[in-house]
């Protein structure tokens, strides 16, 4: 007889924890063949509550380390993932229904992400601040800051690929993030935070729900703890929503559609400058 | 003590040619509204009228914005950049030529001191040309990403408080990059704008560039949503600004919003007291505070409190209050009744809410709208005045005992447009500025601009930046 599998039970990733969601809703997630592969949790307005104080209580720390520390950081999880490189196959050629070939080089793009945006961490304010020749006695510069807290809704397309460079562009410059992973392919998104959680990214700094985007949009959009939306995995009409809502307190929203690209790190940063006189 | 009286040294208004109606600018030409309606702006300093302006009805934005994308797809988006410049270049060497008439004009229509409008709000207008009509063909060397392309036809909706200053910080960016503009100035300060209209004649600015229209918040409201119109800047309330973000959700058009602030102004025990108190007045009463990064509330550190009220109440005791036209006055006319009424109310919620109120001594003129200038002390942080923006010559004080939480007290507010800091220790203000959620901070100074520097908020007090590299962002395409 042949042995019996071990299944997962796969819960949410809040504050470097998994806990089940808080109203113990699930929801049934089946392969591109039909079979039953997992019971995720349906997170609720309370579950994202929850991992918005856990990114707030987070960001002071991750984005007072130094640059070079949360690269090493980043680069740390690319090395957790390169380990654990067949168990991702596995898992998307069983959830996606992809080929061995197509799976392994979603992999190996998203681990490589994962190095791009480390690099990316300590040059953000070389491309992105400036000197500014003013017409006065004063040394003025404009450096970017991270905006703070990023909700993210993940795009399904290559779920994994999404995921990363979406978390990259938003971590490197010192965000934390709550995570919506994709609502039909979540499964790569809790072991991505299977590796987060083995890797030395703080608790916190990465927070990840599965559930239904459809209901979850109106509480990010409404949350006025967020500071800014990723809505790549949104439709049109739920882009919208948290576009009405997110106006209450200014969300800064936006949408990719490369996934290599620093615009994704520069979306999610506001620009300071500072005015130093000059004198003796 | 001896007192020196000044003699009164009014500013001449005979270089202003007011004419008694405007029209609206389409098109290069100047034209009635299509149903013939208008309304009145008045000086604010005598509360007489100045000029009645064509107000802008639906029509006439669909008029406006047509002449803007025709403008945009025969001509300005064909020509070469370096060529686009040299027109930025020449409306700058006329505001230059035509600065004192300029500055008149805004006293007139605003009720800000001459000395401003004069020093600051002209000569910057006509820097922010020059700064920008520089860029207009250096676009792929400012790192905005590759082959950064204009939007086309933007809106741009500005304020009453630098109606002239705002027009050139919205209007230079916007055809430096290539974009053809309809431009709405605020209800009670249209005139700057319109004269400007009379500079992009002189210039020989291709007809349709830039189109100004007048009218109220209704006009405002049909130019945001009009579908020919790809992008809208506006400078203005935080409500309004979160009304703009909504309408246009789903629509794809680009918005950039400068909105309310409540800056903080901190001053440390070992700052310069002297230039400290300076920088306290120039922050709040600077265009009668009427300015949304003014330094509305005041943190003073606990053990400094005494020396640095007394000092600035002996300083206060000193603004000369009247006549804005007069080379001599510091605070100016409140822009409208609307808006002293706004005031008035704040500060009564101060009483009410149990801080205590003073102001020098000074005579108001009889008729227009003033207020004095005002500090209220024993503020606490749950005050309305000290977390609603009230646009006034009203300062509200708080003190605090350590950086932290000078800190802590100075980001407790919705919005993050400005911060001063004043500290005799590098180190200090550089930590200090670190730890502030604010765009623009200034150690040792404040209110000070540039078109080269960016400005623009965190949080509430709005979306990306004007001036500077960062500002060509804001009317740039680029990627996908």
């Amino acid at each position: 007889m042949s042995r019996i599998d071990v299944m997962k039970t796969y819960k949410l990733f809040i504050n470097g924890s998994f806990p089940r969601g808080e109203s113990g809703r699930v929801y049934e997630v089946r392969d591109s063949k039909g079979k039953f592969l997992a019971n995720p949790c349906q997170a609720s307005r309370k579950d994202l509550r929850e991992a918005v104080v856990a990114a707030r209580a987070a960001q002071t720390g991750w984005v007072s380390s130094t640059a070079y520390l949360r690269g090493q950081i980043l680069y740390r999880v690319a090395e957790i993932m390169e380990s654990r490189k067949v168990e991702f196959v596995n898992a998307i050629v069983a959830s996606e229904g992809k080929s061995q070939a197509v799976a392994t080089s979603e992999v190996n793009e998203a681990i490589d992400l994962w190095v791009w945006y480390a690099g990316w961490s300590d040059k953000i304010s070389t491309i992105a601040g400036s000197t500014n020749q003013v017409s006065g006695p004063f040394y003025n510069f404009t450096t970017p800051e991270a905006v703070g807290v990023v909700s993210i809704f993940a795009s399904d397309k290559a779920p994994l690929v999404s995921l990363v460079s979406a978390l990259g562009g938003v971590l490197a410059s010192g965000n934390t993030a709550v995570l919506i992973a994709p609502e039909k392919s979540p499964l790569t998104a809790i072991a991505l935070a299977e590796v987060l959680a083995t890797s030395d990214v703080p608790a916190g700094v990465v927070n990840i729900l599965t559930g239904k985007s459809s209901e979850l949009v109106q509480w990010v959009g409404s949350h006025m703890d967020i500071d800014a939306v990723d809505v790549s995995g949104l439709n049109k009409k739920q882009e919208s929503e948290v576009r009405i809502a997110g106006a209450d307190n200014l969300k800064r929203i936006h949408r990719f559609t490369e996934v290599r690209t620093p615009q994704r790190i520069l979306a999610f940063v506001e620009n300071k400058t500072v005015w130093h006189p000059i004198g003796i | 003590m001896n007192t020196f009286e000044y003699a009164p040294a009014p500013e001449s208004t005979a270089l202003v040619d007011l004419k008694s109606v405007y029209g609206l600018f389409i098109n290069g030409k100047f034209q009635p509204a299509k149903e013939g309606k208008t309304f009145q702006t008045i000086n604010p300093a005598t509360g007489k009228p100045l000029a009645k302006i064509a107000f802008a009805a639906a029509s006439d934005i669909d008029k406006a914005v047509n002449a803007a994308t025709e403008s945009y797809k025969k001509v300005w988006s064909k020509m070469p950049a370096a060529e686009r410049g040299k027109y930025l270049y020449r409306i700058a060497r006329i505001l230059q030529e035509r600065s004192r008439e300029f500055a008149v004009l805004e006293t007139m229509d605003n009720g800000k001191p001459i000395r401003e409008t004069r020093d600051v709000d002209v000569p910057l207008a006509a820097g922010h040309f020059f700064y920008h009509a520089g860029w207009a063909d250096k676009l792929d060397f400012a790192g905005l990403g590759n082959a950064p392309k204009p939007h086309g036809v933007v809106g741009q909706i500005i304020p009453w408080n630098f109606p002239l200053l705002m027009l050139a910080w919205k209007v230079a960016p916007a055809l430096a990059t290539g974009n053809t503009v309809v431009l709405k100035p605020a209800e009670t300060t249209p005139l700057t704008a319109l004269l400007f209209a009379e500079v992009c004649q002189q210039a020989g600015l291709p007809a349709g560039v830039v189109n100004i229209v007048t009218g109220d918040g209704t006009t405002g409201a049909y130019l945001v949503n009009h579908p020919g119109v790809h992008k809208i800047a506006f400078t203005g309330s935080t409500e309004v600004g979160k009304g703009i973000a909504r309408s246009i959700a789903g629509s794809g058009k680009a918005l950039t919003l400068e909105l309310g602030g409540k800056g903080a102004n901190i001053i440390f025990d070992d700052a310069a007291m002297d230039e400290a108190v300076e920088g306290i007045i120039s922050g709040i009463f600077f265009n009668q505070g009427h300015v949304c990064c003014a330094g509305s509330r005041l943190l003073v550190q606990e053990s400094v409190l005494e020396e640095v009220t007394s000092k600035l109440k002996r300083r206060m005791e000193l603004i000369r209050v009247g006549n804005p036209l007069d080379k001599n006055t510091d605070l100016g006319a409140i822009n409208s009744k609307a808006q002293l009424d706004k005031i008035h109310e704040l500060a009564n919620s101060g009483d009410q809410d149990g801080a205590v109120r003073w102001s020098p001594q000074c005579e108001l003129p009889s008729e227009g709208f003033w207020f004095k200038p005002t500090i209220f002390s024993e503020v606490s942080q749950s005050h309305r005045i000290a977390q609603e923006e009230i646009f006034g010559p009203v300062l509200s004080i708080l003190t605090f005992r350590t950086p932290q939480e000078a800190i802590e007290k100075a980001n407790n507010t919705p919005y993050g447009l400005s911060a001063g800091i004043w500290s005799d220790k590098g180190s200090k203000v550089l930590w200090t500025a670190q730890r502030l959620k604010a765009g623009v901070i200034w150690a040792n100074s404040f209110n000070k601009f540039d078109p080269a520097s960016p400005f623009g908020g965190y949080k509430e007090s709005g979306w990306g930046r004007e001036g500077g590299r960062h500002g060509l962002a804001a009317y740039v395409k680029v990627g996908k």
